[in-house]
Formats: structure tokens, sequence, C-alpha cells
């Protein structure tokens, strides 16, 4: 069986899944309940100078949905936590002292200000929390205090407050990051730069959910109106993995470790941010949506496939996908894909007809023969990948390479098994020449 | 149960006022919002859809469960009755699981197509709860055409033609207009006066006048309203029944089903209906389907289905097969009846001969069975009496015993057209007359103008 056990920055979980900062652990309540179900690890919701902030009294929540009411997305206007600074501190002691063998990392929020962050990192570091993360993401509110995403936007104040915590407590000390930014390597290599011993990722994304069309206030309102607030759950998960992937393959922050955050809802979705390049994942919208049960699915199916792929641990797989990341340049332009359709999984909704007609390169039949029947054209197939993306038969279309020496029938040349990027292409004005 | 339940013979009051008020209440209840909302999400909204296809009025099925899924009912009554004004009667006895859920995608993904019939008629009742018209009258045209018959198919035609801005007379030989929708269907697909609503909701736009008791080859003749109106549309349908061509058909107890079921849809108290202990239906297509699944409603203790070829050969399908078997109907094949076996002058039993396919042909085996019965339904197929269309002068040409029209609905004879179950060459359903109605509605518009 799979040892799925994680060590992170040297802290040690029995699995690698915690628990992001966030309402599932603002209090020993609910940190106790997930740690029965069988998390790894948490990360305690920020934690603030007191007396605590306020929240809204209405809605501090909005979401997207799919077919079905599935969640898509999700957004929160809520704030760090707005309980008291001692009684967090005591219910984190007593946590730690009843689960020694999880995960318990504090995220702490206090004004870009030394004396600020050296009054409160021994009050946590007295409660034996295995490390803290410093919360420069939050867009809402706190960033409009100059905290949160305030912070995280401008690399100078990220490597500055590192630097104030990596001086002042000996605890593992973890970055998280605001992907409301254009790019995450930035703030990636300022923490880097302070001396972090982690990132983590991403935060939420500034959104408005929608817009009640009966009076015009934006998603979610309060007493009529509304403000922009953190966008996260499955929908941010390629958003996600992209920065991951970013900082993985950054030189100057390569193995950095990372936490991976963002739209984690499954064991599949955990084990492709591990490729990318994350440590460990960090885990909310699912629990908030389905409850903490959802864990075991994640323990339980990352394990059967890691058995299943020959994995022995996670550093098997940590990473494993990071060299396969690259630059559109460096794309084989000599790869040629022709979609197929296998006519005994067709159920024949012809989307894929549809598709390609209308918004692509009429490559797929509707009828053969006067027969409804949906075939790939392969003279006018440019292997885009749509057909596949809106069939909802999952493998009834496959992307199928054509070998190499074989006739691009779209083309009419005969493909060759050499590799050949934009950087070398006759098209390419700044292309450099062939050795 | 009552205390007649295991009397002998044909009596009223077999059940209690719970069962009966249980036993007929809806067959498929409507779908609440939430509900509409889960099964609108699993269309696929089909390109060139199957589902549309397989309708005989080419509903745009995957536009209309778009706009239920995206929060618009109205929007998709709309697209609904753009090609069937009568969709809110099609969407509860259309035998879908023949025409668009047949055809649905789903069904051949999984086994389980979307739930369109029900859909349909989720957001026609939304629109008709609303009181919602979406078609207004043309400016009258000056044209008048007589619709005689106010079944599915002289209803659609009206409807049509009053659109154009055409005057519409509706002749109905009946006391209230509807046609099968009000004397025909099986009462537990269409409860609570839906029927008559209906005729409501579509006479609506104006400019149709209805006159009720007033038949062809009785109050009027063919010649006169082709005499009198610009255009004339028949649509009486079929008023003749099948003979059983038994010995002794006559008996008492031995009866026609649709007269049976007309009676029933008008009943105020079904209590008061009689039903026999046993009975037996003669016939395999959906109205031997309803007769029987009602009498075991009504109290019936036996209730035998009997058809003269094999199950794959019965015209009801087999959803409707199966709902009569979870009434506890009993389904019998290759028997045909040869003799009512009768006591003073009433049927006491049948007997019936088994029967088998030689080199195509059908032909009694000689072997016989006898089944008890105090009422024996013939359920044998209905037959247009052409007698009234005899006037004085001309008159339409028949096929096969049926009007004889072209694709656009046009009769033999100028200024006259026909659709539903009276034409020749139909499939006898709803939403197949719905269409004729309509597309001769059309056919007139343009003869009518150009």
């Amino acid at each position: 069986m799979a040892d799925i056990r994680s060590n992170f920055v040297g802290i040690k979980s029995p699995n690698p899944f915690w628990l992001a900062s966030a309402p599932p652990t603002d209090k020993a309540y609910n940190v106790e309940r997930a740690f029965k179900a069988g998390w790894g690890g948490v990360v305690w919701k920020t934690l603030g100078e007191n007396p605590p902030v306020v929240n809204v009294n209405g809605p501090r929540y909005g979401a997207i949905w799919g077919a079905d009411r599935r969640l898509l997305g999700f957004n929160n206007i809520e704030l760090i936590t707005d309980r008291d600074l001692y009684v967090n501190l005591r219910e984190i002691k007593q946590v730690k002292k009843t689960w020694p063998d999880r995960a318990l990392v504090v995220s702490l929020m206090v004004p870009c200000q030394e004396e600020a962050w050296k009054t409160i990192l021994p009050l946590v570091e007295e409660t034996e929390a295995d490390g803290i993360e410093l919360n420069f993401g939050c867009p809402h509110g706190m960033s409009e205090r100059g905290m949160g995403s305030a912070v995280g936007q401008v690399p100078e104040y990220v490597e500055m407050v590192v630097r104030w915590c990596k001086q002042n407590t000996r605890m593992p000390v973890i970055t998280k990051l605001t992907p409301n930014i254009t790019d995450i390597r930035k703030p990636a290599r300022a923490a880097h730069a302070g001396g972090t011993d982690a990132v983590s990722l991403i935060n939420t994304i500034n959104s408005i959910t929608g817009v009640d069309l009966d009076n015009f206030a934006p998603q979610p309102a309060i007493d009529g109106k509304g403000t922009h607030g953190g966008y996260c759950g499955p929908a941010v998960k390629p958003i996600a993995l992209n920065m991951v992937a970013e900082i993985a393959r950054d030189p100057e922050t390569r193995g950095l470790p990372i936490s991976g955050i963002g739209g984690v809802t499954t064991w599949r979705d955990a084990a492709e941010f591990l490729a990318l390049g994350a440590g460990n994942v960090q885990v909310c919208t699912a629990a908030m949506t389905y409850g903490f049960k959802i864990v075991q699915e994640m323990i339980e199916g990352l394990k059967n496939w890691m058995d299943a792929k020959g994995h022995a641990s996670l550093d098997d797989v940590i990473g494993r996908a990071v060299p396969n990341v690259t630059d559109w340049q460096y794309l084989n332009l000599n790869y040629v894909t022709k979609a197929r359709i296998d006519q005994d999984l067709c159920i024949k909704c012809g989307r894929c007809h549809i598709a390609c007609e209308d918004t692509s390169h009429q490559a797929i039949t509707s009828q053969v023969n006067g027969e409804r029947r949906f075939e790939v054209i392969e003279e006018e197939c440019v292997g885009c990948n749509l057909c596949v993306n809106v069939c909802p038969v999952e493998g009834c279309i496959e992307m199928v390479p054509l070998a190499a020496g074989s006739l691009d029938k779209r083309t009419g040349k005969v493909v060759s098994g050499d590799y050949a990027n934009w950087t070398t292409h006759p098209n390419n004005p700044m292309k450099v020449a062939a050795e | 149960m009552g205390d007649r339940q295991h009397q002998d013979g044909i009596v009223a009051g077999r059940l209690s006022a719970e069962d009966y008020a249980r036993n007929f209440a809806d067959l498929h209840p409507p779908l609440d919002a939430h509900e509409a909302r889960v099964e609108a999400d699993r269309c696929y909204f089909c390109y060139d859809a199957p589902c549309m296809h397989a309708c005989p009025t080419s509903i745009d099925i995957p536009m209309f469960i778009r706009q239920i899924a995206t929060g618009d009912p109205l929007g998709s009554a709309k697209t609904i009755f753009d090609q069937n004004i009568l969709g809110g009667m099609c969407a509860r006895v259309c035998p879908t699981e023949t025409l668009c859920e047949e055809a649905c995608v789903r069904e051949e993904a999984e086994g389980k197509p979307v739930q369109i019939g029900r859909l349909q008629r989720y957001a026609t009742d939304a629109a008709m709860a609303a009181g919602r018209q979406f078609y207004e009258r043309a400016a009258p045209t000056g044209r008048r055409v007589a619709v005689v018959g106010a079944g599915p198919a002289g209803l659609a035609c009206a409807h049509r033609l009053a659109m154009h801005g055409h005057a519409v007379t509706i002749y109905e030989a009946r006391e209230k207009p509807g046609g099968l929708n009000e004397y025909g269907i099986a009462a537990y697909k269409t409860p609570g006066g839906f029927a008559q609503a209906e005729v409501d909701y579509v006479t609506a736009i104006g400019g149709i006048t209805i006159e009720n008791g007033k038949a062809l080859g009785r109050e009027l003749s063919l010649t006169g309203l082709a005499h009198d109106f610009d255009a004339v549309f028949l649509a009486m349908g079929l008023s003749g029944v099948n003979a059983l061509k038994a010995q002794g058909e006559e008996a008492g107890g031995v009866e026609n089903a649709v007269d049976y079921i007309a009676h029933l849809r008008q009943a105020s108290d079904l209590s008061a209906l009689p039903i026999g202990r046993r009975v037996v239906v003669i016939g395999g297509g959906m109205t031997a389907i309803d007769i029987a699944v009602q009498a075991r409603l009504l109290g019936a203790e036996e209730v035998t289905i009997c058809y003269r070829r094999g199950k794959e050969h019965m015209n009801a399908s087999l959803w409707e097969q199966d709902l009569a078997a979870s009434k506890g109907v009993v389904i019998r094949h290759w028997l045909q009846p040869r003799r009512i076996v009768a006591e003073g002058g009433r049927v006491k039993a049948i007997e019936l001969e088994y029967t088998a396919l030689s080199e195509g042909r059908l032909t009694g085996t000689g072997e016989t069975l006898t089944l008890k019965a105090d009422q024996v339904f013939k359920a044998i197929g209905q037959t247009f009496e052409p007698a009234a269309l005899n006037g004085s002068g001309e008159t339409v040409a028949l096929e096969g015993g049926r009007i004889r029209v072209d694709a656009e609905g046009r009769t033999s004879m100028p200024k006259v057209w026909a659709g539903g179950d009276c034409v020749a060459g139909g499939d006898d359903l709803t939403v197949s007359a719905v269409a004729q109605g309509r597309d001769a509605a059309e056919s007139i518009h343009r003869a009518l103008m150009g």
C-alpha cells in the first residue's frame, strides 16, 4: 500500500490533505470534527489583533452552479476570524495537544509593522502549533486596511514581512500568495528572498458571482450593495494549477516547497497539484460543499492510484509533471492529431458536429449515406480537441496522434517524426538559425 | 374497498370513495419547479435533435427544455405552442415512450430518456396558470372557415386560422368541444377538467365560435358548408366501431369500449358507474389498455385483455402494456373471440379460439378457451362513417375507408380540407391530429389569401 504520509517543511501529517485557513477551521469544534474525519492537518483560520474584526450580518457567500445545481465556483466576503485572539490561541493549544500527529498551522494577518508581528508571533509559538501561514491573499475587506492582498500585491512588502517573521520565530513560515496579480512569480520570488520556508497558493480571486436582476444588486448582496469577494472552488483549479507550475519551474524559486490550494475536490485534483510541484494540498470549498467526510475518498483514491501506478510515496509523485510544463514556443509543431469518434460509444447527440460546424473547422459529419452519423473528416480536422470537450460521453472521442511517416490528409504532407517548434519555424520572423 | 367488491354482475360502487379518488388521480403528477430544473438539466441540447424529429408536431424540444433550465417557463411554453397549440394535452397523452423519449439520446446512453412529456406539461401548465396568451389575431381577413369537429385537429386548425385573421366556426356533434380529449382519453391522464380548460385557452385568441350539438349529416351538410363558407376543414374523427364477429355479441354486457370511456369521462360520480366483476377486453390498442385499466380502477376483480396476435403486434406501446400489468390487468395473446355465452340475455362467459400465424395469415387453431365474464368490451378499432358526407351534391373521395387527403390536407373536393383520425394514412394520435389541423390551416390560409 502506498505511503501517503507527508512531511511539508518539517511539519508532519498522516496524509497531504489539509484544510485551508477558512470558515471550516475557525474554532476547535470544527477542527476536531475534521481531525476525527481524517484530515491530515489544518491551517487555523487567520488570527488578527484584538479587538477582532466584525463580519457583515447578511450573506457572506455567493456561488455559481453547473447542471443539477452542482456548485462550481464559490465566493466569500468573510473576513479573518471575528473571535477573540486569546480564545483562538487557547483552543489551538488544546487541539494541538489532543491531536499531536496532525499538522496545525496558524494563519496570521496583522498590520504591516514589525512591532505587530513581533507581538503576535510569540503568542502563537506558545500554543506549540507546527507553523505559521502569512495571509497575504485575502482580496476583500482586509486589503482596504492595508493587509491581505494589499501586501501580497507588492513584492517588496512580501519580502519585508517574511523577513520579520523569520527573524522573530523558530516556526516554519508559509507565505500564502494572492492570485490577484499579473505575474505570480514576483511575490513568490520575494517571499523566497525573505527566507520563507514555503509558499501556499492560490488564495481567492476577486469576483462578483452574479447580479440580482430584480434589484440590480451584485451578489452576494448586503442591503442591495455588493463588493468583490474571493472566488474559489472547482472553477479556479486551472488557474491555481498554472500558478503552482509557474513557481515550480521558475529557476529562481525551483525547489521552494509549495502548498497547493484552489478547487481541490477529489483525490485526482490533489494528485494533479502534487504532480505540478505541490508538496501537499489545502482544501476548503469541497469541504464546505459536502462536509469533512470527502477526505476519506481523497485518501483512498490517492493511495489506490499510487498503488496502481507503482508510486510508493508522495515523493514519487511530487513535481513529476513540472518538466513537462513548457512555453508555447517549444511545443512540437510536428505532432499531428486527429479526432476519432467511437461509434459504439456515440449517443448521436450531435454536439461535436454543431460545435465544429458553427465555430471551428467543419470537420465532423452530421449524416453519412443519409443516416444520422458523426464522423471526423480528416481532411478538415486540425486536431483542436473541441469535440472531445463538448462530448457528453467520456472516452467517446479521442485525439489520435498520426504516426511518423503517415499522411496528414489536411495538409497533404507526410508527418515528420522530428521535433520542430516555433523558434525554428520559417514563418517566425525571429527564428533562430538552424545549426 | 366497498362492500360490493366481490359481487357478480355489472354493479356500481364496488370501491370506497377514497379508492376512486386515488385510482383516478393524475397518472403522472406534475413536476414541481425543483424537479423540472433537475430534469431539464439532463437535456444535452442536441444538434438537430432526434426527439424533435420524432415529434409529429416538430416541437423544438431542446430549446423549450433549455428555457426551463434557464428559468423561463413562459418562453418555454411559447416554443411549444408555436408548433403545437394543444401542447398541454399532448404532454399528458402522447405515447412519448414511442415518440420523443424513445429518440432521446439519453435513452441510448443510459436507458433513461429525459422526461420530455412531463417537462412539456410543466411549461404549458405554467403558461395556462398564468393565463398567458402568446398570439394575437391578424387583422380580420373577412374570410370565413367552417371546421367540423372540435377535437384536437379541429381546434388546432381553428387556432391557426384565427391567428391569420380568418373567422372560424367549429361545429361539434357532441354537447361539449374537445373530441377525444374530452370523451376518449383515459380519465387518469387528464383529470381536473383539463380538456375544457384547454379548449378555453385555445379559443381565447378570439375569432372562433363553437356550435355544439351540430353534426354533419344531421344538422349540416358538406355541400351546404362548402356553399356558405370560404373553406371547410373536416375533422370529425371516427364514429363507427368494429364488430367482434362473434356469435351472440348482441347480449347484454357486451359494450363498445369507446362508449363506456366517453360515459366514464362525463361521469360526475365514479361510484355510480357500474362495472363487471370479471371483465374481458377484446383488442390490442390504446383503447383496449384504457378500458382495461379503468375497469380495474373502477373495482373489477379480474380484467383480461385478449388479443388475437402476439405481444409484438399490439398497437399499445410496451409502456402502456406495462401500465396495464401494474394495475392488475392480464394480457393474453393469440386468442380471438368466437362466441358470447349468454344467460337470460346477459353475457356469462366468452369462448375464444387460439390463433396462429401460418404463412403470414392468422388462422384459428380449433382449440378453444372459455373465460367467465359478466362484461365484455370491444376495443378492436374504430371506423370512419362516410354516410355523413353524403349530401345532395359533390362529396370527397375516400381511401381505405377514410378521407383521402394530400400532403397539405386537401381533399378531392375544392374548398374542403380534412385532418385527424378521419383521414387516411394517419397514426390516430392526438399529436398527429394537431399537426394535420395546423398544417391544413396554413394550406387554407395560402389558398384564401393567394
